[in-house]
């Protein structure tokens, strides 16, 4: 009903065109840094889809803006008034339903890549993750329940499900190239699952404030392949020491961890 | 001078102040004496000889004050003093550092104490931008930082964003509704005592030993309840602010739902009073959660108790359960207001109704409903329990609907409208449409759990929380300020001013938030001292822009001490808007209306000829044509 009095074909024109530039620059940026794990891509490629979803909005919202205020500005010493339009049923419904469908879709896709880079594989490998103010270290079970400080290696494309134990307060595990990231929670075992698909070096960030040590509160993770990673296993001297298996233990057994979905397949 | 300490005021509130913080300290010696143990304790988490006088103190501050005088004589059966007005409206400045009764008074003392507490909680902002414009620790250790940013952030929540807005709903929603003053004077102003006290405990907090309370406004468990004294300080000024909030929002509904003048029914109100009558709905449910958190951690650091200690049986994860049960409502809390504000401002300056009025108003209830059942998105990487992550990211992902719907409606609004933009609140009025819906973009993809995982505690969340909250909240906050700023002075504040602290608001929020997007994906977590040198540019841009941030606040602070003291005086109704509170004069007299008025119609009745949204007492009686003349509720 209004479309005889405003210009929406050249709005809507105006709108493609910056979007689509927008979109360009927008998706050309590597914002999240190197992928190197296969949930990385997944993660990335939902990132850019919000992201054209969210461009078109915008422009949407600021070419509207800018219109009105081109088109509607009052002229000085006009003191008169708007016209008295109270509303359109018809746009406040097409306003109302289509960000609604546009948000479960966007949530939809979000539940498809969560259950996808969350589904266990057959050939895993366990790793516990231990945090304390400000260090943290890994052990790798097995007979000999390996223990290194500071150092994590794993190997490259088997999937990694990491156990992770604080012994004091709340600490998060975090590589940026991975894209996951973890709290790890005293007197429970949280889990995440990786599967890094690239050989390489990292750094494990701590990004849940845990004290004055946050900020360097960091560990080396290497990528490599199996072979190399089952040597360096092999030749750890250190067990993880009795404590830490102790409070691991009591973790499991008294504190089971919240229902993660690799443990209700 | 004894008849000085006798009355309620300064002196009495010192005395109050001295004598309680003294009965504290004596019950801490004497009970430990008894018990054998030595008269003063000082673990990091105990100091049972600063936390009773910290408890004892405020009360007796308010004593001394005056807020309780009333009740007080009333329940002992002695004389009240109810009718000698004392209490209500201000004759000069000094009034204003009384206890008073005078919703507008009111309402001018919370906007002073909000402002003051901004600056401080600025400064702050300001060393920690100065700490991290180069990487590496330069001006403060980490401890102060965390601190710092504790502070900063809980500041500006619980004594700037929060009650500001409560405070220009203290003014302009009883006149907006026709009534004389709000439901409960009395609580009123023992609301706004309240917040002071908050204020002080968090900066109070800096000289405690061990430094401020330095777990973050959020105060995480375990972190908390083992972090040093100044956390204590964090856990009580929680405590003044929750109940100065509660009263206020009880004190709202109440006065919303009861005292509307004659005619004024639920759809002829403002959508300001919509919005207070959702954030005060919020307010009442949610608030008492934080209370309990924040006490929940207070009794395991002062009592031993063992709600989150893990070693004990507690539960580490269901203390961010009770916290962001609060304090996801709470953004809501600090927006809705926002929103009633801009849809006053916009609807008046462009010279339209609102378009949409009734969704407006029911999109304001969506959002209070589906705000209850989004609080684990802050949780989902926290290790809860993970089936919960999927329903909590699709009412994460609806709650944009209701506010799209606003965002819509606000541009509806402007469409075949006359756009004025001589007033700096329609500038802050159309900038927080377009840095709204930034803040809005991001935190629907903050909804997508995958995207989260990655983003969470990153600088992505920096630039979010501060896009909506800085980019949102405080510009409404200005908005308002500016817009109703005539009607509580009486004078005019300086345009040019306005508009320069406009100008240098918009730019210092773009460049100092929107790379912050960026620092935060590509790997830079938040809350650190301390950085990686490759974000070391970005940073260094980043506090470039905060600091011009900051100092354009102070032209903002320079035109409203100065235009209050020697603006122009102010018409009653400079922008010509139609709502009642510019019906009366500005500054209102005393008791805001000699008779209550009539309201006739609808809020925003721009552009129709001979409409009216109120008739004055005196005035002639004529209801115009076409507009029911129904009386009542």
């Amino acid at each position: 009903m209004f479309s005889n009095r405003i210009p929406i074909a050249k709005m809507a024109a105006a709108v493609v065109v910056l979007s689509a530039i927008t979109c360009a620059i927008m998706l050309s940026i590597n914002w999240n840094g190197a992928e190197d794990s296969t949930a990385a891509p997944k993660i990335d490629d939902l990132m850019n889809i919000a992201i054209v979803l969210s461009t078109v909005i915008f422009w949407i919202v600021m070419v509207a803006l800018a219109y009105a205020l081109h088109a509607f500005k009052a002229k000085p010493g006009d003191e008169s008034d708007g016209e008295p339009i109270h509303g359109n049923t018809r746009l406040e419904i097409v306003w109302t339903l289509v960000p609604t469908v546009i948000v479960l879709f966007l949530g939809g896709w979000s539940w498809k890549v969560l259950d996808e880079v969350e589904e266990p594989t057959g050939h895993q490998l366990t790793v516990d993750v231990f945090s304390q103010q400000y260090a943290w270290s890994f052990g790798y079970p097995g007979k000999e329940y390996a223990y290194s400080q500071g150092v994590l290696h794993v190997p490259v494309n088997r999937q990694i499900v990491f156990k992770m134990h604080s012994q004091d307060v709340i600490h998060s595990f975090w590589v940026p190239q991975w894209r996951i990231k973890k709290d790890n929670v005293p007197g429970i075992t949280t889990t995440a699952i990786v599967t890094p698909d690239k050989v390489g070096t990292y750094q494990l960030i701590c990004t849940e404030l845990c004290g004055f040590g946050h900020a360097s509160m960091r560990a080396k993770v290497v990528v490599e392949p199996e072979a190399k990673w089952a040597k360096w296993v092999a030749g750890l001297k250190e067990k993880v020491p009795t404590p830490l298996m102790v409070s691991v233990k009591q973790d499991t057994e008294t504190n089971p961890e919240p229902l993660e979905r690799v443990d209700a397949e | 001078m004894v008849a000085a300490f006798k009355r309620p005021g300064w002196y009495r509130a010192l005395l109050g102040t001295l004598v309680a913080a003294g009965l504290g300290v004596g019950l801490v010696v004497v009970l430990r004496s008894i018990s054998g143990l030595s008269a003063f304790q000082s673990e990091q988490t105990g100091y049972p000889q600063v936390i009773v006088p910290l408890i004892m103190a405020p009360l007796g501050f308010l004593l001394g004050i005056g807020c309780f005088d009333y009740w007080l004589r009333w329940a002992f059966g002695l004389p009240t003093i109810p009718e000698d007005h004392a209490m209500h409206g201000a004759k000069s400045w000094k009034d204003y550092f009384k206890v008073n009764t005078d919703h507008k008074v009111i309402g001018v003392q919370y906007l002073c104490v909000n402002f003051f507490f901004f600056f401080v909680s600025g400064l702050m902002a300001m060393l920690i931008r100065a700490e991290l414009a180069q990487p590496g620790t330069q001006i403060v250790s980490a401890s102060t930082f965390n601190g710092l940013f504790s502070a900063h952030a809980a500041i500006m929540i619980f004594v700037f964003v929060v009650p500001v807005f409560a405070g220009l709903a203290n003014y302009v929603l009883p006149l907006m509704i026709g009534a004389p003053d709000m439901a409960f004077p009395r609580l009123n102003a023992l609301s706004f005592w309240m917040l002071p006290i908050a204020g002080i405990l968090f900066v109070a907090s800096f000289l405690a030993p061990g430094g401020a309370f330095d777990a973050g406004w959020t105060g995480y468990a375990p972190l908390s309840t083992g972090a040093p004294l100044g956390q204590s300080f964090f856990n009580l000024g929680v405590q003044f602010a929750g109940a100065s909030s509660i009263a206020t929002a009880l004190n709202f509904l109440v006065t919303i739902i009861t005292m509307r003048a004659p005619g004024m029914t639920f759809w002829r109100m403002p959508l300001l009073v919509w919005a207070n009558l959702s954030t005060s709905l919020l307010v009442v449910a949610a608030t008492p959660f934080i209370a309990g958190a924040q006490f929940m951690v207070f009794f395991d650091r002062i009592l031993h108790t063992n709600f989150f200690q893990f070693g004990a049986g507690g539960d580490v994860i269901s203390y961010q359960h009770i916290f962001w049960f609060y304090s996801h409502p709470a953004v809501y809390i600090m927006i809705l207001p926002g929103f009633g504000i801009i849809s006053e401002v916009i609807s008046t300056h462009a010279r339209k109704p609102i378009f949409g009025y009734r969704l407006m108003a029911l999109a304001l209830i969506g959002i209070v409903v589906l705000s209850y059942s989004v609080w684990a998105h802050h949780m989902f990487v926290a290790g809860m329990f993970s089936w919960l992550r999927v329903p909590m990211m699709l009412t994460t992902l609806l709650i944009a609907v209701p506010t799209g719907i606003k965002i819509f409606s606000w541009l509806g609004t402007l469409y075949f409208s006359k756009i004025h933009t001589r007033s700096t609140a329609m500038l802050f009025a159309l900038a927080f449409i377009v840095t709204f819906t930034i803040g809005g973009i991001s935190g629907v993809m903050l909804g997508m759990v995958p995207f989260d995982i990655h983003v969470s505690d990153t600088y992505f969340i920096v630039a979010h929380i501060h896009f909506v909250l800085f980019g949102g909240s405080v510009f409404t906050i200005f908005a308002g300020v500016y817009h109703w700023f005539p009607k509580m002075t009486g004078r005019m504040y300086d345009e040019k001013l306005g508009r320069v602290h406009f100008w240098g608001t918009l730019i210092g929020t773009w460049g100092t938030f929107i790379p912050m997007h960026w620092v935060g994906m590509d790997g830079m977590p938040r809350r650190v001292a301390d950085y990686a040198s490759q974000f070391g540019n970005w940073n260094l841009l980043i506090s470039c822009f905060a600091f011009m941030l900051g100092a354009v606040q102070l032209v903002f602070l320079y035109n409203m001490i100065v235009s209050w003291r020697f603006g122009p005086r102010a018409e009653a109704n400079p922008w010509r808007a139609n709502s009642i509170e510019w019906l009366v004069s500005s500054p209102p007299p005393i008791y805001n209306f000699d008779e209550i008025p009539r309201v006739v119609g609808g809020p925003y009745e721009f552009g129709i000829p001979g409409a009216r949204h109120a008739i004055m007492a005196g005035e002639g009686a004529e209801v115009p044509a076409g507009q029911p003349s129904v009386v009542g509720h």
